[in-house]
């Protein structure tokens, strides 16, 4: 994976929000605008934003990707920094369009993948913010679920430093922390066995660390992990990190 | 339909997988345990290992010349096979040419590859396996499912049947000191008859032509102690520039692969005995086997060519956990195999072109590889060569539909919020295949579809 070293900082800038949080998560956007506005940064939302085009290129089906990159490119030109409240398309962006681009690469596409930022490591690099000025009412327990889409990027560092800041938060660790929740996206529906063995056995170590709150930085994990947990009678407390900056600000008087 | 190494996975016995679920993991944390005390960060060893074996990818040819000739300067009789029938042919005509009849082997993938040990056994040579692992596979006519463990999905219950079933245990014991000391005891005996003793070769020098092989039973030494003739079976990527490189290489291999500093045993082999040594083999033969290895550098995952079989990507990968080695239909499982086969044997491409599906992209491999081999992306590269060579994929989701909805802003607005009406609906019955598979485990959230776009708008007015 590699992320640009000269991504653009800056107190404008473009969201993306996913097709995820378009479809069911959208208090993950909702926060990522206010925690981003609550620091001073002015957000712009292109409405013709789609999808970065994930399922068909992780389904090898590369001419129906790339068609979705380019439109994507197309909604993001400009020289903003483009955030994402997800690791897994902020990689898409920066890693995975280089891929399907490798051999006719497009400008648009690497300026695209120069200016992505998922948003947490853009907050703790990109702005700068070391400590979160936020405080649980309550002692927390929060069992971070590092995504792999962040393994080789600053993402899941960001996550711990940020979250570990705020006050009566306590980070528990479990168990097998580096192995994948089995979701894949179309992985999930065409592997539905091993997905959902790999799904279980981490809500299991999840559990066992017994979260008040099971986080991360990708939705798309969280959707298959607390899907399965729900199915099987044990529902569990969960939302994307950048509500935890949200909710754990000081209420405005 | 779910795919082939799902169904396997499923229908696997719970005892065989426990035994690769606790192999694969126990694994993992040795290597971990292993390369971080010493290494910190081994990343950048990591990445020197991946430049060096891709320097010497890119000038293969002038170090498989240099590589012929300092084997030649040593003795060592020097065969190039470019596939597999070549390979065992080559090899089995050395054999006649010294009359054996008899022969050990130690653990070799190429041999594996080429299925060595069925044809020379056909052939009427009496071919044993020494590497204990490799003798108990091939006590039960079964395949080896991991690289580096090949009775990874055994146990030892298991293993303790099967020797008393073949006689080399008179009583069943399954206490694993017991079962390797009767194995002893049976492999000694064959050692002193065998006439010949065939092994792979970990690295090939290519500066001095001394071949290295790393073991941690000390079989391949005792397979060429007392005969007369060794042949090595190397597939030409084995080779690297200098001795000095090994440093590298021995230091991450040992680690990656069992969590050791070094195996047991590395040897050093000069080439044939020498006048001043008192035993070793008179003579020498090296196979060179290409079986498909040029086709591999041709192609766009040729990066796959570093890897010096060390199965790290296999204990960490959780698909192989899951699925064992057996479900990927080939010499090489996990991640390495799910690249390698499809290609390696390219004209087997359409039916392997399923095992670059088999994950969930994790790069969980990525990290662990100690030749630094980006796998997550040469699978990615993989499924579009299949895409593109339009060969059918069980259960696949066709995404036209999808590229054009996401092409297509004011309609993918549309279906966002019509997404909405599926809260009212009975999903969990609709007749589509793909939702049920995945709703049969899981429930899916209630569809918001569009109101973060309203809500920013109100936000903004």
């Amino acid at each position: 994976m590699i992320v640009s070293d000269e991504r653009p900082v800056g107190k404008r800038v473009m969201l993306m929000g996913t097709c995820l949080c378009d479809a069911f998560y959208d208090e993950a956007a909702k926060a990522t605008v206010e925690v981003l506005e609550y620091l001073g940064v002015t957000v712009e939302f292109p409405e013709n934003q789609t999808c970065c085009g994930q399922p068909a290129f992780n389904s090898g089906d590369w001419n129906a990707s790339r068609k979705v990159a380019r439109h994507t490119a197309d909604v993001f030109a400009g020289d903003l920094p483009v955030i994402v409240p997800s690791g897994s398309c902020a990689a898409m962006n920066f890693h995975g369009n280089l891929l399907q681009f490798e051999e006719a690469p497009e400008e648009k596409i690497n300026s695209l993948a120069r200016r992505t930022w998922e948003v947490m490591d853009f907050i703790r690099h990109g702005l700068g913010v070391k400590t979160w000025p936020g405080t649980f009412a309550e002692p927390t327990r929060i069992a971070f679920h590092r995504s792999c889409h962040s393994r080789g990027s600053n993402s899941g560092e960001a996550i711990l430093e940020l979250l570990g800041s705020i006050g009566n938060a306590e980070i528990v660790p479990f168990g097998q922390g580096e192995q994948c929740c089995g979701f894949g996206g179309t992985f999930s529906v065409t592997f539905p066995h091993i997905s959902g063995r790999m799904g279980t056995l981490k809500m299991d170590h999840i559990l066992d660390a017994k979260p008040d709150i099971l986080t991360s930085g990708d939705m798309s994990c969280l959707m298959h992990l607390t899907g399965l947990a729900r199915a099987q009678g044990r529902p569990v407390r969960h939302c994307h990190a950048i509500e935890i900056l949200r909710d754990t600000l000081p209420v405005k008087s | 339909m779910p795919q082939q190494i799902d169904t396997y996975a499923r229908n696997i016995s719970d005892e065989k997988q426990h035994s690769v679920i606790d192999g694969s993991s126990a694994g993992t944390d040795k290597r971990y345990k292993a390369l971080h005390h010493d290494y910190g960060d081994p990343n950048p060893l990591r990445k020197l290992a991946g430049a060096i074996k891709d320097h010497t990818l890119h000038h293969l040819d002038e170090y498989l010349e240099k590589s012929e000739k300092a084997l030649t300067d040593r003795g060592v009789h020097v065969h190039y096979a470019s596939t597999d029938e070549d390979a065992r042919q080559a090899i089995l005509s050395i054999l006649r040419e010294h009359g054996v009849t008899q022969l050990t082997k130690s653990k070799s993938m190429a041999a594996e590859e080429i299925h060595l040990n069925p044809f020379l056994i056909e052939n009427g040579i009496d071919c044993l396996e020494s590497d204990l692992g490799e003798f108990i596979i091939q006590l039960d006519g079964d395949e080896p499912s991991h690289i580096v463990k090949p009775i990874i999905h055994k146990n030892r219950r298991g293993i303790a049947e099967t020797f008393l079933r073949e006689g080399i245990a008179a009583d069943y014991n399954d206490d694993p000191e017991t079962i390797t000391r009767r194995a002893r005891v049976h492999l000694r005996g064959k050692y002193m008859t065998a006439e010949a003793g065939i092994t792979g070769a970990n690295f090939v020098c290519s500066d001095t032509g001394r071949l290295v092989l790393v073991t941690n039973e000390g079989n391949s030494r005792f397979g060429m102690a007392p005969n007369k003739l060794h042949i090595a079976l190397v597939g030409i990527e084995k080779i690297i520039p200098k001795e000095r490189d090994l440093s590298v290489f021995l230091n991450l291999l040992g680690r990656s692969a069992t969590g050791q500093q070094l195996t047991v045993y590395t040897e050093f082999i000069n080439g044939p005995k020498s006048a001043n040594q008192a035993d070793g083999p008179e003579h020498m033969h090296v196979v060179f086997i290409d079986n498909g290895r040029t086709d591999v550098l041709a192609s766009n995952c040729r990066e796959i060519l570093r890897c010096i079989r060390c199965s790290a990507c296999q204990n960490v990968c959780p698909v192989y956990r899951q699925a064992s080695g057996h479900a990927y239909r080939s010499t090489y499982g996990g991640p390495i195999g799910a690249v390698l086969s499809p290609i390696l044997f390219g004209s087997r491409f359409p039916e392997l072109a399923d095992l670059p599906k088999a994950s969930s992209l994790c790069g969980a491999c990525n990290e662990v590889c100690p030749v630094d081999i980006p796998i997550s992306d040469l699978l990615l590269r993989l499924r579009d060569k299949a895409k593109r060579e339009e060969i059918p994929s069980e259960g696949a989701i066709p995404m036209s539909p999808f590229a054009t909805l996401a092409t297509s802003p004011s309609l993918w607005r549309t279906a966002m919020t019509m997404s909405k009406a599926m809260n009212h609906l009975p999903i969990q019955v609709a007749p589509i295949k793909p939702l049920q598979d995945w709703l049969g485990q899981r429930t899916l959230p209630e569809s918001h579809g569009g109101d973060f776009r309203k809500w920013l708008k109100e936000r903004r007015r």
